[in-house]
């Protein structure tokens, strides 16, 4: 993804990677997170992205840079991050044993959905307030948009 | 290096891909799509964090990220239609002008 030109080469990269995401979930357990990792990511997101990028169709001058001026800082501070997040783990999460796969069973789905229902019943409500927002948000670019125009 | 440890090193270093990329590519949609893949990270992480404490409050958050992530690119697309329209380009340096 960080070196291949053509965004639609670098969307089907993603959607390897998000498939492939979505196999070690079903592969840990999670199956339903599994099913919505490959249906909203795969389904909604990446198809949205993949039609976009068709819509566009900008051609990029020829010997236009790939890359920023700040490479070189860029990928300073993603190898810092790298070692840090390494260090962290190896110090938090030292002694903390296996995944519960084959003796423990996993949480099911019935367990994650009454959870979901009924003790974070108020992340759940706000979720469609939020999703509200972003609705009339998009509205209003898109209305923008169309008084620029007019 | 047991199971866990394993899925923690992918999650990081999916996280660390996603920002490299949102700071080193110059196309609004790759940056973009980087950015999702940050997300992914993030939810690998919580899955796994999750599966390990055997309770479904990480599954919860995973859900929420979910939303986060269609909310986004539902608002960053028609953002990015604007800007090509606006400078003919996907190079982000184009965007420049745009201040005050």
């Amino acid at each position: 993804m960080l070196f291949l030109r053509e965004p639609m080469r670098v969307a089907l990269a993603l959607i390897t990677s998000m498939t492939s995401l979505g196999a070690v979930y079903g592969l840990m357990g999670v199956h339903f997170i599994a099913a919505f990792q490959v249906v909203i990511y795969v389904g909604a997101v990446m198809v949205f992205m993949v039609y976009v990028i068709m819509l566009l169709e900008v051609k990029e001058a020829p010997g236009s840079r790939r890359f920023s001026k700040v490479v070189l800082p860029g990928v300073v501070v993603g190898v810092l991050l790298l070692a840090a997040l390494g260090a962290g783990m190896l110090r938090g999460t030292g002694s903390t044993g296996t995944l519960p796969g084959e003796g423990r069973q996993a949480f099911s789905l019935v367990e994650f959905s009454s959870a979901f229902l009924t003790q974070y019943w108020l992340v759940f409500e706000l979720t469609t307030v939020f999703l509200v927002g972003a609705i009339v948000a998009a509205l209003a670019v898109v209305n923008v948009s169309r008084r620029r125009q007019g | 290096m047991d199971q866990s440890q394993l899925l923690l090193a992918v999650a990081a270093g999916l996280f660390t891909i996603g920002l490299l990329g949102v700071v080193i590519r110059r196309n609004a949609l790759v940056m973009l799509m980087c950015m999702e893949l940050m997300l992914n990270g993030v939810n690998l992480s919580l899955v796994t964090f999750s599966q390990q404490r055997g309770d479904a409050a990480g599954a919860v958050m995973v859900f929420l990220t979910f939303v986060v992530a269609t909310a986004e690119v539902a608002l960053a697309i028609p953002i990015v239609l604007l800007l090509v329209k606006h400078a003919r380009s996907l190079d982000v340096d184009r965007y420049s002008e745009l201040k005050g």
